[in-house]
């Protein structure tokens, strides 16, 4: 049977797609400022410390990630990538959602009306189990499951 | 969370629409990591977002909208350091229209926002806001609604304020409300280390490499040190606090930290000793061979590795008016044994405005200028933050500066050296 991760849901929303996994702390400002300044269409990973990341397409995907790292830009750099459309369309969390992650996604929602999915606490065996890639499921309800 | 009639009556839109989202966001925040009530802020503000980029337009917004809803901080607040000074960080018309036109249109605009509701004044701008010339300096107890990393884990580690690692726009919705919701780092609890870190190098560390250690390793734990008072001390003198803040801002920057302890030095560790140790927490040991193995894993970003640096920036996060009068004198050494008078390398030091104009008064200020060395207020950080300006080869000494840009991590005496022309 397939293994569904079942976490904590902080922003609600249902997902079908390919799925981006850093298996270290997710730098913010260092992932995702570069595209972000250069008004770019989508986010390329521009952490040179972060290959799972670097160099990688992140708007439009679910990024499985323990959580984020970094400047206390943080949270402002995801309301920003909100507002700009370009965001990745879930952030999956293996640990408890960090301060910085949380603002971010706390702000998008309600100053920028976004839809991007929060779920955190989903166990760390998710980042050993899915593989950049992977096309996944997500629920509602806070579930996260591998797609035939 | 439980609200107070007055903090219901804010959620509900008796003082605007405006408060009462903001109210909303931090109480949304705070339920998230199970804080039951809001704590007042009991001192100043410090927020991150100094810089007039274009792209953060829902800063800018916000912002009007809090202007026009006639919200202020009761607090005068500092702010992170400003991007530009072309007077001493001269550049190219190229870069000039990078800089001013596109990057950062609109700090002039931002400035007088932060103006509008409460920043202290024109010299606040520094990520060093709790040094003595600057004056923003919380009090053991205090409560904060601070960001900015490196300033986050000082006034936590360093003067054992209480403050949790708050995203740019929480901490300015925080001062403004004077109130921040309570859990994390403002706890007893939330206080306590996962990790005990062993130091058993066989001198002082490199601060930016053992803070980039420990910062990798325990992410947003809280580590408890010891070990380190071998070298330091006991008390927090200048050079113990300037040590502090380069391996702060290392700790927070390579990983998440917002809280360090160092045994027999920093206030809580000194009042509670281990006691700060929860039960099963975890131990890394450093030693010389560990910080080794640190310092050569960090990438080399440079389009050609073996480019000659064109550019060296010391002071991210910015200098105390000591490291500058330290930093003058190895200059000043190295030049003699290098048989030079000025430094070979392009050179940019920086420090907050008050601490730059203190230190103005003094003879060390002239022999600066006098090696070729520039004095600025900058945040290196947005400077890099230019494609072409940071795309050159520039080499540092800050971890921090490393990780957010393509600028060459040295240790202290290797930077001196090329600089300055010695011979290794």
């Amino acid at each position: 049977m397939k293994k569904v991760f079942k976490g904590r849901v902080i922003c609600k929303g249902s997902y079908e797609g390919e799925c981006v996994v850093s298996k270290q702390g997710l730098n913010t400002l260092a992932t995702f400022q570069k595209s972000a300044l250069k008004n770019a269409e989508q986010i390329i990973g521009s952490d040179q410390n972060n290959p799972y990341v670097y160099g990688k397409n992140l708007t439009g995907v679910a990024l499985v990630l323990p959580q984020t790292i970094g400047s206390t830009t943080g949270g402002l750099v995801i309301q920003t990538i909100c507002q700009m459309g370009i965001n990745p369309a879930a952030l999956l969390f293996s640990e408890e959602i960090d301060s910085l992650a949380a603002s971010g996604v706390i702000l998008a929602k309600n100053w920028e009306n976004s839809n991007i999915i929060a779920i955190d606490k989903l166990g760390p065996e998710i980042l050993e189990e899915l593989k950049t890639g992977d096309r996944i499921k997500v629920g509602e309800d806070g579930s996260v499951s591998l797609v035939d | 969370m439980k609200l107070t009639k007055e903090e219901r009556a804010i959620l509900d839109g008796k003082e605007g629409q405006t408060k009462a989202k903001i109210m909303q966001t931090l109480v949304e925040f705070g339920e998230l990591f199970g804080a039951e009530e809001f704590v007042p802020v009991t001192t100043s503000g410090h927020l991150v977002t100094s810089f007039g980029i274009g792209l953060l337009k829902p800063v800018y917004r916000i912002m009007d909208e809090i202007i026009e809803a006639g919200l202020k901080t009761p607090h005068p607040f500092t702010v992170d350091p400003r991007p530009i000074d072309y007077k001493n960080v001269k550049c190219g018309l190229l870069n000039k229209l990078v800089f001013s036109k596109i990057m950062y249109s609109q700090q002039k605009h931002y400035e007088e926002q932060l103006s509008k509701i409460g920043l202290k004044n024109q010299n606040a701008f520094t990520c060093t806001c709790y040094l003595p010339e600057v004056g923003n300096i919380p009090r053991y107890g205090d409560v904060l609604s601070w960001a900015e990393s490196s300033a986050v884990v000082f006034a936590n580690s360093v003067l054992g304020a209480r403050c949790n690692r708050n995203s740019g726009m929480l901490d300015i919705f925080g001062a403004l409300l004077g109130k921040v919701p309570k859990f994390g780092l403002l706890t007893d609890e939330g206080r306590k280390a996962n990790w005990k870190i062993e130091v058993k190098t066989s001198s002082l560390p490199e601060a930016q490499v053992l803070g980039s250690a420990i910062g990798m390793k325990v992410m947003e734990d809280v580590p408890y040190v010891v070990g380190l008072d071998k070298f330091l001390g006991t008390e927090l003198d200048d050079t113990a606090i300037s040590y502090l803040k380069d391996f702060g801002a290392a700790t927070a920057s390579n990983g998440a930290v917002g809280l360090y302890h160092i045994q027999n030095l920093t206030p809580e560790a000194k009042e509670f000793g281990e006691k700060l140790l929860n039960k099963d927490y975890k131990t890394y040991v450093i030693d010389d061979a560990e910080l080794e193995r640190v310092y050569k894993s960090y990438p080399v970003m440079w389009k050609n590795a073996d480019a000659k640096p064109t550019l060296c920036f010391i002071g991210c996060p910015h200098l105390s008016f000591g490291q500058l009068i330290t930093w003058t004198q190895r200059i000043g050494e190295a030049l003699k044994e290098a048989g030079r008078k000025k430094v070979k390398v392009r050179t940019i030091m920086t420090s907050a405005p008050d601490v730059v104009e203190k230190f103005k008064t003094t003879p060390e200020y002239e022999k600066l200028m006098s090696y070729g060395v520039k004095l600025s207020s900058i945040c290196p950080l947005m400077y890099t933050n230019n494609p072409i300006a940071g795309g050159k080869p520039i080499i540092t000494n800050s971890n921090k500066l490393r990780t957010y840009s393509k600028s060459r991590y040295y240790r202290d005496d290797d930077i001196v050296k090329i600089i300055c022309g010695v011979k290794a």
